[in-house]
């Protein structure tokens, strides 16, 4: 019988990974190409960097500590969660049954690591629930339970799902009167999914204004590089032609994460998706860009390596 | 048992089909991003050219596995059970069921066995959904050198399978030479007083349950029902006949699992009292595997203690 199929390539072997060059965070600003910055002030965006440091730590010391979960996502996507929690969003953690408050959707729930850290240190809940992350009887589910913990929005881990909630909740604030914001976190392995498009049409078509895409554009998902496996490229043209407005950005700078929330929450007809180019593991050297590290837990050490050059990285 | 080898079906799952590509040229594998997961990559690193990755999209994994079993290729479909059975439901039952096209669906993470990945991954109504699909065959092995002996059986059938398995290591129980066919199930005891039906990682907890029960001078019979799917009847009426208590163990709902089936099947050709051990209608949560099935009645002791009450409050169990 003759076999007739295109040859696709998978990239799982860990010496290749150590083979390839790391994408210097250099070279990824000089991809987005960011519009002129606005002044933030300077002490804004220092208490963001030691916040976001701490949801590092707490993310990897919490998946160490379970012995499972997934750290190159909740460090890729823990400046972005910084700046919402901390700068950008409507919130009020005593109440977080608030009808007004902003909304946050985490689409890619396995990284829900930094979300908890992020909730716990804004106020949510005691931080020394995170101790108890994945254990039986936690509040603190494996991916995220919005029945059982405060502060989510919505359950997750399915992915492909978040776009389409926040799409719900737009809608749903557009019908009964509401001007909240609903801000909604996917990562390039989640966009693979087609009903992210389906969501990602009907928001361009409803004009839901109020909803903000945040994209973790960090290349990578578990079999290794998304551009070896299914590639997003070209992502802004796919937006576009989604009728979305699209930022482009480098998720680990906080000047220009700011200047993209800025932009986003300026009166539109159209919904805005900041695409921020991340880096998957970012801050511990070893889980830098590297899937090895997408749902693994450090080991004491590896953790003892990871703590100790999360301290030292000073912004 | 205690120091029986362990092994995870999908470690074996993986070695079979490197395998199976040797033997088989036909054979190609679809992947959704968790190859790592599912060990097909030992299969994708020597066959390349039938091997696919999909990325995070089993909706289109699936209707593309028939639209390949189409050109003659046999096509096995892998991911999680959740999102095979539930994300990809309707392309599995309207195009590779209804269809009758050869594809085979391979899915790990059977069950709360999951553990600590939470309720979003642990399937719980895999079986039910595929059972209730016509011209499915379920097959859902307890051991490694099962998932591979029947692995093997799988490739050669003719028609839609779901081929299920878990995600942790297992006790290996069965010696190489075991012969396994599908729809036959595999008598492991002979029992007195009830007999256990288990499939999948329920088995070796019933071999558990054998020993505990044996104890309190109660002889329980097992049966490895490794196919749900059509399901051995005759071995479940024998069953009936010999003891008066059958008892069912899965990991998976009691709603539509094999718990239904058996009771189903017994409903017709020969009622008795049935016991069913598995998820009782609730979602679990995540923790350590050992913590939820002890929490929902699904491990050894409770499995063994229920049993035992049972027989207590029912004279005429006592045989
Ligand atoms: C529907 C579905 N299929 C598969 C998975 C398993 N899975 C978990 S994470 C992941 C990759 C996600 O990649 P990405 O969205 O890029 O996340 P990040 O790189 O930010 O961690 C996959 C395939 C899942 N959770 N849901
Ligand atoms: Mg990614």
């Amino acid at each position: 019988m003759k076999i007739f199929i295109h040859r696709t390539r998978i990239c799982l072997d860990k010496r290749l990974y150590c083979a390839t060059i790391k994408l210097s965070d250099k070279r990824l600003r000089n991809r987005t190409s960011p519009p002129k910055s606005m002044k933030h002030n300077p002490e804004t965006i220092l208490s963001l960097q030691r916040i976001a440091k701490r949801i590092r730590i707490e993310s990897v010391r919490m998946i160490a500590n379970a012995g499972s979960g997934h750290p190159g996502g909740s460090l890729s996507e823990a400046d972005i969660l910084a700046a919402l929690y901390f700068h950008v969003m409507r919130i009020d953690p005593k109440n977080p049954a608030w009808e007004d408050r902003d909304r946050f959707i985490l689409s890619k729930g396995h990284a829900c690591a930094g979300l908890y850290a992020t909730l716990a240190l804004r106020g949510f809940f005691p931080i020394e629930q995170l101790a108890t992350f994945r254990c039986c009887g936690s509040i603190l589910q494996g991916h995220p339970d919005m029945k059982k913990t405060p502060g989510v929005e919505m359950t997750a881990g399915p992915l492909g799902n978040g776009l389409g909630a926040g799409v719900g909740m737009a809608l749903g604030a557009r019908i009964t009167g509401k001007t909240f914001r609903v801000f909604v976190l996917i990562g390039d392995g989640d966009a693979q999914e087609g009903c992210t498009w389906e969501a990602a049409m009907l928001a361009g078509h409803q004009k839901l204004n109020h909803l903000i895409c945040i994209y973790d554009y960090n290349r990578s998902q578990v079999d290794g590089r998304t551009d070896e496996i299914v590639s997003l490229h070209p992502v802004e043209e796919k937006w576009l032609a989604m009728n979305w407005d699209v930022r482009k950005i480098y998720g680990h700078d906080f000047t220009q994460i700011l200047d993209a929330f800025v932009w986003s929450c300026q009166p539109r007809q159209k919904p805005a998706v900041i695409i921020a180019y991340t880096i998957k593991g970012k801050g511990v050297s070893f889980m830098e860009d590297n899937a090895a590290w997408h749902g693994k837990a450090p080991n004491k050490e590896q953790l003892e390596w990871a703590l100790k050059e999360l301290a030292e990285e000073e912004n | 048992m205690a120091n029986a080898l362990l092994k995870p079906m999908r470690v074996a799952f993986g070695e079979t089909l490197l395998e199976l590509g040797a033997e088989i040229p036909n054979l190609v594998v679809l992947d959704a991003d968790i190859s790592s997961s599912l060990h097909t990559f030992h299969f994708a690193q020597q066959y390349p050219n039938r091997h696919i990755n999909f990325g995070v999209a089993e909706q289109n994994m699936m209707i593309s596995a028939a639209g390949l079993a189409t050109t003659g290729l046999i096509p096995i479909a892998c991911t999680y059970a959740t999102f095979a059975t539930m994300r990809a439901c309707e392309q599995i039952r309207s195009f590779i069921c209804y269809a009758n096209l050869n594809v085979k669906i391979a899915a790990s993470h059977g069950g709360i066995e999951v553990g600590w990945d939470g309720p979003t991954h642990q399937a719980t109504e895999d079986i039910a959904i595929t059972r209730a699909m016509p011209n499915m065959t379920v097959v859902s092995p307890a051991d490694a050198i099962a998932a591979s002996a029947l692995l093997r059986q799988v490739i050669q059938h003719q028609g839609p399978v779901y081929f299920r398995m878990g995600r942790n290591p297992v006790p290996i129980l069965y010696d190489k030479n075991q012969p396994f066919s599908i729809g036959k199930s595999i008598r492991l005891h002979n029992g007195v007083h009830l007999t256990l039906v288990a499939t999948g990682v329920m088995v070796s907890i019933g071999l558990e349950v054998v020993e505990r029960l044996a104890q309190h001078g109660i002889q329980a019979g097992l049966i490895d029902m490794h196919t749900i799917k059509p399901i051995d009847q005759d071995a479940i009426i024998e069953a009936a006949q010999q003891t008066p208590l059958i008892a069912t163990l899965e990991d998976h709902n009691i709603v539509g699992g094999l718990g239904a089936a058996v009771a189903e099947i017994l409903s017709e050709a020969c009622p008795r009292r049935i016991l069913r051990f598995g998820v009782p209608d609730v979602f679990s949560e995540s923790g350590n595997p050992k913590d939820l099935f002890r929490k929902l009645g699904m491990d050894a002791e409770s499995i063994t203690h229920r049993i035992m009450q049972s027989i207590a409050l029912n004279p005429e169990l006592r045989g």
